[in-house]
């Protein structure tokens, strides 16, 4: 069976939002970013203005482990646009810092994709300006 | 406390012709078309209306000569109707239409439909678009409880065959299906065959409310709305959409409409065990289960054998979605297939099915949206003027 890999030749760029500027600073400078709460330490994704706990506007970047484990999961056999070859796993990953994130998952084949894996960071330059997260297993 | 609905009724409705692809139609002629055929249906002149709710309103307004009139211009469906009916029940209006269609949006067959599409940077780059957002969700409920594709694939062949009965279905005529064909379909995302998801097609609707004083003048029998809420979890197809999101509210998103069928309910003053017929929203197969599980029909966990054995079928204690919804029925872009549901929940206590009738229906539960969207909004109707 295909291993999953990582699908970046042609596909949609992000745009990024100005609040998400120290995300994407982060990801081409291979780090994975997050926000936190300095008034109630409840980590936050995606980027925001006020903490989502306690709608303090405190948060701060920080950086991530990169490590979590896999919350849920989809295999894709019929693509979004023909630039995504299938198939490809969409996921949410909770990161150990206490937040999701969406990403796909690489380097294993579906049939393997098990709910708790635990699972790494790794990063895929699209560009000179956008560097995508996915995640393999641990 | 007089009920906030009690002066309103649904007066009339019209689909116009739902298919593929509708030659020569645009949004503006099917909005049109569907506003003319309503107001046909509830007796009235078109120049009888006093406010425009939904898509193209300003056209149609324009196109009918109407005005002045209200015109709210929206983009979800169930709140476009409360929105009506809020015109009518403050007396700003005596006569609203609720308006929708699609048209001319779905040409690239190589791609998933455009609104599918999630443009937000944290999830463009991996390939996501609604099935596969709403795939996350269901997938972690078969972690959970163990539900399992059978259970998905008879949700999805009890909608499908109920459409296929629909002489007005874009996919009329194309069933009965067992579950076995939904799962012999081609895997678009994992749980989610062809067969689980909607389709997309092209057509126009309205609907009208008036003042409850109008009701023995109309030429069907009057519906009327027992109650109606929403539940909304900000922006959909930007974050995770997490089962258990949002759970610290006591509402996890996996069971959002949850807290709007509780205030349902508490408006009605009716429970699950009053409901004749449930028209709910069928993005997906999943979205069903997860929803009788949401609004208290069945324990959580509980909903995929809930819908096994037949309740949910034709002679079912709950027919579901009874003109095949979106997988069948039509699903004709943002809102359209939307306000379809409250229309058909309409004609089951109106008793004018042409298939599919619920003998004796009195009160339908209609809803829009789903866990993956990250919203779902309720509204309850009934014979009876609450």
């Amino acid at each position: 069976m295909t291993t999953l890999e990582p699908r970046i030749d042609g596909i949609p760029t992000p745009t990024p939002s100005p609040e998400a500027g120290p995300y994407w600073e982060g990801t081409r400078a291979g780090e994975l970013r997050y926000q936190a709460c300095a008034t109630c330490g409840a980590a936050n994704f995606g980027p925001g203005l006020r903490c989502h706990a306690c709608q303090a506007d405190t948060l701060e970047w920080r950086r991530s482990a990169g490590e979590g484990v896999v919350y849920s999961w989809t295999v894709v056999w019929r693509p979004q646009t023909p630039a995504f070859d299938v198939p490809y796993a969409p996921a949410i990953i909770r990161l150990d810092e206490g937040y999701d994130m969406v990403s796909a998952l690489v380097g294993l084949v579906p049939d393997d994709i098990e709910a708790g894996m635990r699972v790494r960071v790794e990063f895929h330059a699209l560009d000179d300006t956008i560097t995508l997260p996915f995640f393999r297993p641990a | 406390m007089t009920h906030p609905y009690r002066d309103v009724v649904i007066a009339g409705l019209h689909n116009t012709v739902q298919a593929r692809r509708i030659d020569g139609a645009t949004m503006r002629s099917l909005v049109t078309d569907a506003l003319v055929g309503a107001c046909a249906d509830a007796g009235i002149a078109v120049t009888d209306l006093d406010g425009l709710v939904g898509q193209g309103v300003g056209e149609a307004a324009f196109d009918m000569g109407l005005g002045p009139v209200t015109q709210v211009y929206a983009s979800q469906g169930i709140p476009s109707v409360r929105a009506a009916a809020h015109l009518v029940a403050s007396g700003e209006c005596r006569a609203v239409a609720v308006c929708a269609a699609g048209a001319r949006i779905l040409r690239d067959d190589g791609a998933t439909a455009p609104w599918t599409r999630p443009a937000n940077e944290l999830v463009v780059g991996y390939g996501l678009f609604t099935a596969a957002e709403f795939a996350l969700m269901a997938r972690r409920h078969m972690i959970d409880h163990g539900t399992t594709p059978e259970q998905l694939a008879t949700v999805a062949a009890t909608i499908r065959t109920n459409g296929s009965a629909h002489p007005g279905a874009v996919y009329s005529g194309r069933g009965p299906f067992v579950a076995q064909d939904i799962l012999d379909s081609r895997m678009v995302a994992d749980p989610f065959h062809l067969l689980d998801c909607s389709m997309t097609s092209e057509g126009g609707c309205a609907l009208v409310l008036m003042h409850a004083d109008a009701a023995g003048d109309l030429p069907h029998r009057a519906v009327h709305i027992l109650g109606s809420a929403s539940d909304h979890l900000g922006m959909a197809y930007a974050q995770a959409p997490a089962w258990d999101l949002a759970a610290a509210s006591g509402y996890p998103a996996g069971y959002v409409g949850r807290r709007a069928a509780e205030t349902v309910w508490r408006q009605s003053g009716l429970g699950p065990s009053d409901v004749d017929v449930c028209e709910f929203y069928d993005p997906f197969s999943f979205e069903i289960i997860r929803q009788f599980e949401a609004f208290g029909f069945c324990d959580e966990g509980a909903g995929g054998d809930f819908v096994m054995d037949g309740t949910i079928g034709p002679g079912g204690r709950y027919p579901v979605t009874t003109d095949g919804g979106t997988m069948s029925y039509s699903h004709a872009g943002i809102i359209a297939q939307q306000i379809q549901r409250v229309m058909r929940g309409a004609e089951q206590l109106r008793g004018t099915c042409e298939s599919m009738q619920v003998d004796g229906a009195e009160v339908a539960l209609c809803t829009n949206g789903g866990s993956g969207a990250l919203f779902n909004d309720l509204m309850l109707l009934g014979v009876d003027r609450p």
